[in-house]
């Protein structure tokens, strides 16, 4: 240990910091806690911004812990995303009754960050168990964060109960995938890879584990009761964060461990690709509420994502963290309008939307934005991500799987559409009034609606994922 | 040299643009006009800037083409990528001073004509939006980038023509400009992509390349008798054609008069309509080597569409439409002679064409803001409405005098030089297309003193408030263009616009010169005879002519072919059954679709109970599940 190693885990570094900082700061008997606000924002961005400062490629802890410019670009964007839900949660943590929470609230956002970090950077099974079961065990007090809510409450508890499941499905894979090799070591694992009955099992085992987070079928029931009964940051935590973490983590050993063995796992998201875009689509279809609407959306486009596994080559991968890229914006864009309206006014059914446009134009047109680029209308951001995808998995020959596909691009955009509708068309007698947003949830949707717009255009962007996947 | 500075070129219009469009409604209307006018000084004075340093450094006496910039923009596999960026060379620099230039005025005019109008900010700021698409089309260094702006022109152009959009005539005439042009771009779009699928490129430096793969091995590939690189290259000058106007695709210039006048001067007149002669002049050496069969088609077309509209345009009685069809008559000359040129030494008509095309843009839009300055005055298009001006109206009328004199070619105006070059250029290669061309010069001499003399001689009619003299904003344009008019003959073309750079040697022949001044002055004679004063003349030989007269007048009802062939063959035979198709058949399957998702979607739907054990039945029996799939597929 010395400081090298410390300059290299820096962001873990860091945000231990925050965490301790954290602690500390609840401690104080200050009624407003809006300073804590302002600090530990400011202090995030200088942490995002740090990340994007060079480091060196190497491996720590006896190749435990692995650096290189892919997982700082992956840390890197969930970096940015933290961000940009910390500017939209303040709205939510201003209200009255979770003043006395701020502290916590920060507290087990960072620790689960700092579980998603070594998730990502870890180089042996044990510490990817490590990094998972970190960055679970918070999200399971954050789902029930509003506490005195009983479906709050429920929400924790039924992620506790199937993240236990999972987690013990993934352990069993891991044990399995010892007793094939020998050992845990990615390094080690990736020249003994094969597809014998017991390493498949394990490999499955393992992709089960990571699919419950990403809320995979049939792995994702979880996501609709949690999603809506978590509050509005947390939920827009899950689907951005969370997911992004463990969809990396799943690229990263299915690509560079399991990167010899394809057909086993390219077999595996082929199914589970169709079975999630089809059944997440099945399901969004009749959601009136708009959060559980966007759970299954947001399985949908797992489903999507999963399309891109098809493709072992780097052309996979790479289409994939560009999805994720994309997707993460325009889905934060969406939370973002919607944490205004629930914080205002409670409203979060898609009837309540009915003429949103009329009184708030500006919040209307993020969302459309946000929802044509998560439909994948050209030319926004999202359009370019799909598309990619979808040549990825055709370049490999995948031509009935990227027609179902398609078909189900269509399905999405029927209820993407739906939500327009309310806000654009249908007329109500009494919409939502016009509402304040505060500096901070301004910034939030700008950097959305930046980045939605200007990414398809950048293609710089896309050549530098291109460049760090390899 | 570097040349950086010119990516301001194009960003300032488009930034004037968003700025006018965005805050447009909060700002004083004239301020905005100034701020558009004032940005397009700066523009125009960079452009100038651009010129003279670019003619300024020859390499080894040829000009070398520069591609200031060169962004990858899309990438979608290692041979079919897209780029943006400038190009420079003589033709793309020589377009940016015409089309600066004569935006420049069109905005100084504008100040005094458009003032009081309702949407004059809206107005600014769509010239703004053309003028970017404009430049940026004169700049691209690929085909793709140009299409892109190419579109963007034509939804400006829509956009300007209908800028009344209360009055319905001008919506129809939006929209109609719009579709043809439209139409006539479907063929452009599959001729870049068959070119970019043969020769693997879309940048204009390889494609025009003499030692490049595309020229030095067109593709052998043949279909229908023609090979394919013709095809493509005639698919991509009906893109040209659309936009330019040339028969069969013309019907939508004399409508797209609706729009305000100095839009027809900005865009009818020098600027968009030349798209097609610049698109053929930009891919010339690819035509020239690959296919000389598609530069025949151009020449004749071009030679049909010049006799064609001058007939029309005598007929005439509406000042802008007259105006119109001259243009077209005067782009059709620009057509023949890159139709009759060759390449290099040999560029004679290339040059002619380019030069045509500058002159023709400053006369003709004097021509059209002096038409603009006369409706001005006297509130109506027709010339029966008008007459005896010359006294009220004096800078309008030397203006005006100027430029007919001008485009009927009379010594030493610019017009003379320039038609002179392509009338040489035709005789060397053809006799007939030259026996046309000197003809339209005749008629063309006699359409436009007919169109002087009745509206600045003959009978003066009943004003309703004696016409005046224009404000200075309009009249300092007008004052302008006509010196631009009297001397961009003396420009030395020769030595800086040829079709490979290098300069070009011509000479002067009498033998040409003298009948086509003879043709000029006869022209005029005829003019002056039957409209300097009122008299029945007129009248008599338009019903001698009765049958020839009503044709021409109407067109030769080209409009009415369209209307039938697409209200009652096109509609009815391949509308209507396409659209029962759509209703019942596309239709019905995806509402069978739809109502098979909603009902799968109910059926499963009790897999969400919000119980515990039945979730984990599905996780682990759905692990399970895919293990068994996985092993039996592997």
């Amino acid at each position: 240990m010395n400081w090298s190693t410390l300059s290299i885990m820096r962001l873990e570094v860091l945000l231990t910091f925050m965490v301790l900082y954290q602690l500390i700061a609840d401690l104080s008997e200050k009624e407003n806690k809006r300073s804590v606000i302002d600090f530990t924002i400011i202090f995030f961005t200088i942490i995002t911004f740090i990340g994007f400062l060079p480091s060196e490629n190497t491996t720590l802890f006896g190749s435990m812990y692995i650096n290189d410019e892919l997982r700082v670009f992956f840390k890197n964007i969930l970096n940015v995303s933290t961000l940009i839900i910390l500017l939209q949660s303040t709205g939510w943590l201003n209200k009255p009754e979770n003043q006395s929470k701020t502290g916590a609230f920060y507290l087990l956002i960072f620790s689960t960050l700092i579980g998603m970090y070594f998730m990502i950077s870890a180089g042996d099974f044990l510490m990817l168990y490590l990094g998972l079961e970190l960055a679970t065990l918070p999200l399971t007090i954050l789902a029930a964060f509003d506490k005195n809510l009983r479906r709050s409450a429920e929400a924790g508890i039924k992620l506790l109960m199937s993240s236990a499941v999972s987690s013990a499905v993934l352990l069993f894979g891991l044990s399995l995938m010892y007793g094939v090799y020998g050992t845990l070591h990615f390094s080690e694992m990736a020249l003994l890879t094969d597809a014998s009955t017991l390493s498949i099992m394990a490999l499955i085992f393992f992709m089960a584990g990571l699919g419950f987070k990403l809320s995979l079928v049939p792995f994702h029931l979880w996501t609709a009761d949690v999603y809506e009964g978590s509050p509005m940051p947390v939920t827009s935590y899950f689907s951005v964060v969370s997911k992004g973490a463990a969809l990396f983590t799943l690229a990263l050993v299915l690509y560079r461990v399991f990167g010899s063995q394809p057909n086993v796992w390219t077999m595996a998201a082929y199914i589970l690709s169709i079975t999630t875009m089809v059944v997440g689509n099945l399901f969004a279809l009749r959601q009136k509420n708009l959060k559980r609407f966007l759970a299954f959306s947001s399985i949908t486009q797992a489903g999507f994502m999963m399309l891109g596994f098809v493709n072992s080559d780097a052309l996979g991968m790479n289409t994939i963290v560009y999805f994720m890229l994309i997707y993460s914006l325009s889905n934060l864009a969406v939370f973002g309008v919607l944490s205004i309206v629930t914080n205002n006014t409670g409203k979060e059914n898609m009837d309540d939307f009915n003429g949103f446009y009329s009184t708030n134009p500006r919040l209307s047109l993020i969302m459309l934005l946000a929802l044509f680029s998560l439909a994948g209308i050209p030319p926004v951001a999202g359009f370019f991500g799909k598309f990619f995808l979808f040549t990825a998995a055709a370049s490999k020959g995948f031509y009935i799987l990227v027609f179902i596909a398609v078909l189900n691009a269509t399905v999405s955009l029927y209820y993407y559409l739906l939500v327009i509708k309310a806000m654009f068309i249908n007329k109500n007698e009494t919409p939502i009034p016009n509402l304040p947003s505060t500096g901070y949830e301004k910034l939030a949707l700008s950097m959305c609606f930046v980045g939605i717009v200007v990414i398809g255009f950048v293609s710089a962007l896309y050549d530098y994922v291109m460049l760090v996947v390899g | 040299m570097n040349y950086s500075y010119t990516i301001l070129i194009l960003l300032l219009p488009v930034l004037i643009f968003l700025f006018i469009g965005l805050m447009g409604d909060k700002m004083k209307p004239q301020l905005s006009g100034l701020l558009g006018t004032s940005g397009l000084f700066v523009i125009t004075l960079l452009s100038y800037f651009t010129a003279f340093n670019f003619f300024d450094h020859r390499v080894d006496e040829s000009f070398q083409a520069i591609e200031v910039f060169q962004l990858l923009w899309l990438r979608f596999t290692d041979s079919l990528i897209i780029h943006i960026g400038i190009l420079l060379d003589p033709l793309s620099v020589m377009m940016l001073v015409v089309i600066t230039t004569v935006s420049l005025m069109v905005h100084i005019y504008s100040l005094g004509y458009m003032k009081g109008e309702k949407g004059f900010a809206r107005y600014y700021a769509f010239l703004s939006l053309f003028t970017f698409s404009m430049l940026g089309l004169v700049l691209a260094t690929n085909i793709f980038q140009m299409y892109i702006f190419w579109e963007l022109v034509g939804v400006s152009s829509y956009l300007l023509i209908g800028f009344y959009y209360e009055r319905p005539s001008a919506v129809a005439a939006a929209k109609k400009a719009f579709i043809v042009t439209r139409f006539a771009d479907l063929g452009f779009l599959i001729g870049i992509l068959i070119l970019s699928f043969y020769t693997n490129t879309f940048d204009f430096i390889a494609l025009t390349d003499l030692n490049g793969l595309a020229i030095t091995q067109p593709t052998t590939a043949v279909f229908m008798g023609l090979s394919v690189t013709t095809w493509a290259m005639l698919l991509i000058f009906m893109g040209g054609a659309g936009k330019s106007a040339m028969f069969p695709l013309h019907i939508w210039l004399p409508d797209a008069m609706e729009g305000p006048t100095p839009v027809s001067a900005l865009i009818h007149a020098a600027t968009m309509v030349v798209a097609g002669v610049y698109l053929v002049a930009r891919l010339f050496p690819l035509y020239s080597y690959t296919s000389p069969d598609s530069l025949e088609v151009i020449a004749y077309i071009g030679s049909f569409t010049s006799l064609f509209a001058a007939i029309i345009a005598c007929t005439q009685l509406d000042i802008k439409r007259v105006l119109a069809f001259s243009t077209l008559s005067q782009i059709g000359y620009m057509m023949v002679a890159l139709g009759v040129s060759g390449y290099g030494a040999e560029g004679l008509g290339y040059m002619a064409s380019l030069f045509h095309l500058f002159t023709h843009a400053f006369f003709k839009a004097l021509l059209f803001l002096g038409a603009g300055s006369v409706i001005h005055a006297v509130h109506s298009n027709l010339m029966t409405d008008m007459g005896g001006l010359k006294k009220y109206m004096p800078i309008t009328h030397i203006t005006f005098l100027i430029a007919c004199l001008t485009i009927a070619g009379i010594p030493p105006l610019s017009g003379f030089f320039s038609k002179d070059e392509i009338l040489v250029a035709a005789f060397e290669h053809n006799k007939i297309i030259f026996a046309v061309q000197w003809l339209v010069a005749g008629i063309t001499a006699f359409y436009m003193f007919r169109l002087y003399f009745n509206i600045f001689w003959n009978h003066t009619p009943e004003y309703h408030h004696t016409p005046h003299e224009s404000p200075a904003t309009m009249t300092i344009p007008l004052i302008f263009l006509a010196l631009a008019s009297v001397f961009s003959g003396f420009v030395p073309f020769h030595d800086l616009v040829t079709s490979d750079g290098n300069p070009l040697h011509t000479e002067f022949h009498w033998m040409i010169a003298g009948p086509s001044i003879l043709i000029a002055v006869i022209g005029i004679s005829v003019a002056y005879m039957l409209y300097a004063k009122k008299n029945s003349k007129p009248e008599s030989i338009a019903t001698s002519l009765k049958g020839f007269y009503n044709m021409a007048y109407h067109k030769f009802y080209i409009d009415e072919v369209y209307l039938f062939i697409t209200h009652k063959v096109i509609f009815y035979f391949i509308s209507r059954p396409v659209a029962w198709f759509d209703r019942h058949i596309v239709d019905g399957t995806m509402n069978l679709i739809g109502n098979t998702t909603v009902y799968f979607s109910g059926a499963i739907k009790k897999m969400q109970s919000g119980q515990m054990q039945w979730y984990i039945w599905y996780f682990t029996s759905g692990v399970l599940l895919l293990v068994f799939l996985v092993m039996y597929l592997n």
